[in-house]
């Protein structure tokens, strides 16, 4: 692990083997077990568990990756007390199995270990095209793949992952595991060809012809603007480039002393702590509504909160305050506090900053969307259930079909996705239509 | 403060808590710190020639994070010189005059060993002899220990030789390694033993090794049979303290061996017929000061019951271990499911399900919510469920029939009792 991109020790350390063994051999073995159920990836976790009870780690991590190909990664930044283990019986009892951090033990085996746990499957001849290099498209890939097609990811990025490998912060995840879980796919013989735009380098037109099936999974853009005066000056950062740079450099420069992030989710919170991680002094997250509404994990909110980042509620950046160009200060309004996020006129207060750090959600790819023909609301892809667009033999998956407030927009939801998406690429294939 | 002193066929002790004859009793230095710890009596480690021992001795059984569940071991009767061990047993009784120690005796198959080996003992204050005739390993190869302990005759004429010299009563240890012990129980009770103490260890071997393929534990790649013993073993021991308890023919009293742990176990060893009981396992594993906890949960039991002495729970459920063909065939009995404090974990079901009888139906509401349902009618209340479920008293055995009648498979037959 590369020591410059871990900024600080990790949100949680691995479970010693002590501990491991105690926890593993605490799981009840539930039958028809409600955290298989809530799972979205569905792993059979009471056997995963089970089998690093029983000493069988190969075993147990293969239960996991079959189920998840992104199951390293989701065992560190899964909301688990929302999933799994708020699902798991001992829950009531304010005890529930650490599920997330035994899968993390037993894929830490695997990455240390290296074997390559899957096959590809016999070659159908069909070949599949995967935009985008993220959770979902991996995944896809991963299970085409073991079904025997040729896969090619196109990926814009230097690296794949996604937002696993560039939009998280390095103590929840650390680059090498993102990495790692792409490794797995390439070594089934999956061609990711990175620093490729679609729809620039390479148009969508020439996937749909090249291509037997084309699964769309290229995720979303950059933080929308604030639309406030002041926000071009320097030091205002897109909270996704600024977590990009600190998690692939190390540092950023020009991080001041007091950091303002706009926002209430997990890239928020992302962004807070890892300001306090490369050296800030004082952060606070400015947030519109109440902590109530607040879409961050509870997780994430209490991490944050031992990392002495600060929480402002019912309040709106009003003005972005330079001076010689360079952001000195933050103007803010109070907004209802019933939660409406309306602000209050003449409730403005101004605010000493260095940084502003907006991370209040993310822009949509629509005219890439138009490119390939599928129907799209504002830029959310439309899909039935089995992951169908309104175009045949093209398919999509991962948070270019996430819509605000419908679900959260996690990496294990993309993952399903993406086999859900390889299972309909796979049907479409075989019955050779086209 | 109920009375928990203890009287095994006139050896006394403040309290029924005994150390077994084994390791944690090799020396003067470990029954000082036993006795001041308050342990009501001793069986020192077996006198008799000193032997050579091996390294290693010992294995555990371990099941999920649990450790030493159970233990076998390979080591012999003391490696130490009779002398030293005789001044040590005199040291211990100056010190702890109130306390028991009775000599645990191992030796040759005649006559004069037997006679030479007690008047050696009992040149230094003992207050009884405990036979060993029942270790598994090692000595039996020599024609001692469970050798002798596994026919009868030999049992009885040991006994006997012993009685001819011994001036303080003499326990007879049992092997379980026997198909019905109460065969060498009566042999004992037939050669004048004082008392019989049970059980043994077990014949074992504790694992195999999956890297190296050796068993375990092995010297030096190899191992041999070992005793096994522990909390294990206590529903073997029960069992045949129990068996003794109600055996006519056997007409002495019992020391309890077996997996004796806790002050639980213990009451449990004395309705089932034990005077007083023997550990070693529990004390392998956490030390002497277990006996704090086990004296004062004993002397709780008691005062909370109004029982004045302990004396009075001997043998009290011994009249309910009766054969088979004496259980009231009429005894009916359904699991009831409280759904209050069930948590869902459905194991109950999956047991009932694949290896019962079927009798749990999962419903499910019109919100989609599971719950669990007992078919009473087909239900034969055989207590998996319970015994599966993690919740305490969450599944309980409900009584079904009138409970007016009785028919046992005796009586059916007409068979004579």
């Amino acid at each position: 692990m590369d020591s410059s991109r871990v900024l600080g020790p990790p949100m949680a350390e691995p479970m010693t083997p002590l501990d491991v063994k105690v926890e593993a051999n605490r799981c009840l073995n539930c039958y028809d077990a409600p955290c298989i159920a809530a799972c979205p990836t569905s792993i059979d976790i009471p056997r995963f568990i089970r089998r690093i009870a029983a000493g069988d780690l190969a075993g147990s991590a293969r239960t996991i990756m079959e189920a998840n190909p992104m199951g390293a990664s989701c065992a560190r930044v899964c909301p688990t007390d929302e999933l799994c283990e708020g699902a798991c019986v001992y829950a009531p009892d304010n005890s529930p199995i650490r599920i997330g951090q035994l899968q993390q033990h037993a894929t830490d085996w695997l990455i240390a270990d290296g074997r390559l746990l899957f096959k590809p499957g016999p070659a159908t001849g069909m070949r599949v095209a995967v935009v985008g290099g993220g959770p979902a498209g991996l995944s896809a890939a991963r299970d085409l793949a073991v079904m025997g097609h040729a896969v090619t990811i196109f990926e814009r990025d230097d690296l794949a992952g996604g937002l696993n490998t560039y939009g998280i912060v390095p103590f929840r995840l650390p680059v090498d595991v993102a990495v790692w879980e792409a490794e797995q796919v390439r070594r089934l013989g999956v061609d990711i060809q990175t620093g490729v735009n679609v729809g620039t380098d390479l148009p969508a037109e020439k996937l749909l012809a090249d291509y037997d099936a084309v699964v769309i999974a290229f995720g979303m853009g950059k933080v929308p603007k604030l639309a406030i005066p002041g926000e071009d000056a320097d030091g205002v950062w897109d909270a996704l480039d600024f977590i990009r740079t600190a998690k692939m450099d190390g540092v950023v420069p020009g991080l001041g002393d007091t950091v303002a992030v706009i926002g209430g989710g997990n890239t928020a919170i992302d962004a807070a702590t890892a300001s306090k991680r490369l050296g800030a002094n004082s952060v606070t997250m400015f947030y519109r509504r109440g902590p109530d509404r607040m879409t961050a994990y509870d997780f994430e909110i209490e991490f944050a909160k031992t990392e002495a980042v600060e929480f402002r509620f019912n309040v709106l950046p009003h003005r972005i305050i330079a001076t010689d160009g360079r952001v000195t200060g933050l103007e803010l309004i109070r907004t209802d506090p019933a939660g409406t996020a309306r602000p209050i006129p003449g409730s403005e207060y101004v605010i000493p900053v260095d940084n502003v750090i907006p991370a209040i959600g993310q822009s949509k790819f629509a005219a890439l969307l138009d490119a390939f023909g599928v129907v799209h609301e504002h830029g959310v892809v439309v899909v039935d259930a089995d992951m169908r667009t309104n175009k045949p033999g093209v398919f999509a998956a991962g948070d270019c079909m996430f819509r605000a407030g419908a679900s959260d927009a996690m990496v294990v939801e993309a993952a399903e996705r993406g086999k859900t998406a390889a299972r309909s690429v796979d049907g479409f294939l075989r019955k050779g239509a086209r | 403060m109920a009375d928990l002193s203890s009287n095994l066929a006139g050896i006394r002790s403040p309290n029924p808590f005994w150390l077994a004859s084994a390791p944690p009793t090799n020396s003067g230095y470990q029954v000082m710190r036993a006795f001041a710890a308050g342990w009501g009596g001793v069986v020192w480690k077996t006198l008799g020639d000193p032997i050579v021992n091996v390294t290693s001795r010992f294995a555990g059984l371990n099941i999920g994070a649990a450790k030493m569940l159970g233990m076998n071991n390979i080591e012999l009767i003391t490696d130490r010189p009779l002398a030293d061990n005789l001044r040590e047993i005199a040291e211990c009784k100056a010190a702890y005059p109130d306390r028991a120690i009775v000599a645990s005796l191992m030796t040759d198959c005649n006559q004069k060993a037997w006679h030479d080996l007690v008047n050696a003992v009992q040149t230094v204050p003992v207050d009884g002899f405990e036979l060993n005739f029942g270790c598994p390993h090692g000595m039996s190869e020599r024609g001692m220990g469970s050798a002798v302990g596994q026919d009868p005759e030999l049992v009885e004429q040991i006994t006997r030789w012993t009685k001819e010299a011994a001036k303080v009563p003499v326990i007879v240890k049992l092997t379980p390694n026997i198909t019905d012990v109460r065969y060498t129980a009566r042999a004992a009770s037939r050669g004048g033993a004082d008392a019989i103490s049970l059980i043994n260890t077990i014949n074992s071997l504790m694992g195999v090794d999956l890297e190296t393929w050796n068993p375990i534990p092995h010297v030096d790649g190899k191992s041999s049979h070992g005793g096994f013993c522990g909390p294990a073993i206590k529903p073997i021991a029960l069992n045949m303290v129990g068996d003794c308890a109600r055996d006519p023919q056997v007409t002495v009293p019992i020391s309890g061996i077996g997996g004796i742990a806790t002050w639980r176990d213990a009451v449990e060893f004395m309705l089932m017929g034990s005077t007083n009981v023997q550990v070693c396992t529990a004390v392998m594993r956490d030390g002497f000061r277990i006996v704090g906890d086990m004296i004062e949960g004993l002397n709780n039991y008691l005062d909370d019951r109004g029982i004045a002495s302990v004396a009075e729970i001997v043998g009290k459920t011994v009249p309910r271990f009766v054969d088979w063909n004496d259980l009231n065939l009429d005894y009916k009995i359904v699991a009831n499911i409280d759904l209050d404090t069930c948590i869902n974990c459905n194991r109950c079901w999956i047991a009932c399900e694949d290896a019962a009888h079927q009798c749990i139906d999962r419903l499910v509401d019109e919100r989609g919510e599971t719950s669990l349902k007992v078919d009473e009618e087909h239900c034969v209340g055989c207590n998996l469920c319970s015994m599966v479920c993690p919740v305490d008293d969450c599944i309980t055995m409900v009584r079904v029939d009138s409970g007016e009648t009785t028919n046992t498979w005796r009586e059916r037959l007409s068979v004579p009792s």
